[in-house]
């Protein structure tokens, strides 16, 4: 049997349930439903606070009528950050480097801030098609190019998440490999690769929190063009 | 005359022996049906009878889970001084099952002096 670079972002299903939907279950069981009390445990207060910051960051520049979408994106945000550093541990399945889950993500989402655009201010959605200030010769041009970067926007969404966690796991993979060949036949220089993985782990880790906050926060941004 | 002639008896020997009333059967250790004993208390040659006696629907698979979760939270998370540990022996088992499910699949990462 050939094995690819490829086979770790298979799915196998263990009698008939494919190990995505564990996955897919982890953040549920990570966040325990907030009580009623004053004082919550730990993890609760730690959870809470990042919420609040978090919120409180993200919706800061957008106004009120934007602010019906705060619980859609912090979960969102939650969602995405669990699953790209839960996929970081050994063995597990990252949802996240399927293209399709994460077009699933954001071509509904961005669609809906433009639909609410155009509902809304339809004039003013129309106009961010045109910077200020732009040459008047210019203009047909520019709005062909402001519309196809319009549209450009989910497909960017979508696969900015998954080229980047894709990839990650990849240069984990080839980088480690690289450094248990290399143990047996040259182990100082295996001790450079080792390093070099120490590192690209470490990097991996803030990638996989970085591009769940630039997801959720481009949202935003188009939110807050739009409402 | 004393209606009962060996209460004489009773003045002298107080220590005597007297006809005790029988002891109150406890709690503890009345027969319970196996169905409704705990896990850990199910006899190895019980384990059967214990298995079928529990709620396979899917209302009762989701209510054991949901049971299980609440036991696990209650006693390793929603406490007052909450540590790592908690969370560690999750995302720990977390790990193992996805071990498990993929081993089908990772039996085939062997060293290989060819790929």
């Amino acid at each position: 049997m050939t094995l690819s670079l490829f086979d770790q972002f298979l799915s196998p299903a263990l009698m008939g349930v494919p190990l995505a939907a564990a996955a897919l279950a982890l953040p549920w069981a990570l966040f325990p439903r907030p009580t009623l009390r004053w004082v919550n445990n730990r993890l609760l207060t730690l959870q809470n606070w990042f919420f609040g910051q978090f919120a409180q960051q993200i919706f800061l520049p957008i106004n009120i009528a934007g602010h019906k979408w705060a619980v859609l994106l912090t979960s969102l945000m939650l969602f995405l950050i669990t699953l790209n550093t839960a996929g970081l541990l050994p063995y597990t399945f990252t949802p996240t480097t399927q293209l399709s889950m994460n077009m699933g993500f954001a071509v509904p989402l961005w669609l809906a801030t433009v639909i609410l655009g155009m509902r809304t201010q339809p004039t003013h959605s129309l106009g961010h098609l045109l910077p200020e200030g732009t040459p008047t010769l210019l203009i047909p041009v520019l709005i062909i190019i402001e519309t196809i970067s319009l549209f450009i926007r989910p497909l960017a969404l979508g696969v900015r998440l998954t080229a980047n966690l894709t990839a990650g796991h990849l240069l984990i993979q080839l980088v480690s490999t690289a450094t248990s060949v290399l143990l047996m036949t040259m182990p100082v220089l295996a001790v450079l690769t080792a390093t070099l993985l120490f590192l690209l782990t470490l990097l991996e880790v803030a990638v996989a929190m970085i591009q769940a906050y630039v997801f959720v926060l481009l949202l935003s941004l188009y939110l807050q063009e739009n409402v | 005359m004393t209606p009962c002639p060996t209460m004489h008896l009773l003045l002298l020997f107080p220590s005597f022996p007297a006809a005790t009333p029988p002891a109150p059967v406890k709690m503890a250790d009345r027969p319970v049906p196996v169905a409704e004993k705990r896990l850990m208390d199910v006899k190895l040659g019980e384990l059967p009878r214990w298995l079928a006696g529990r709620n396979w629907s899917p209302n009762g698979l989701v209510g054991g889970v949901l049971g299980g979760y609440d036991r696990y939270y209650n006693k390793y998370i929603n406490v007052k001084k909450g540590g790592i540990g908690g969370v560690a022996m999750f995302v720990f088992g977390y790990v193992v099952l996805s071990y498990v499910w993929d081993y089908e699949h990772l039996k085939h990462d062997r060293w290989r002096k060819y790929h």
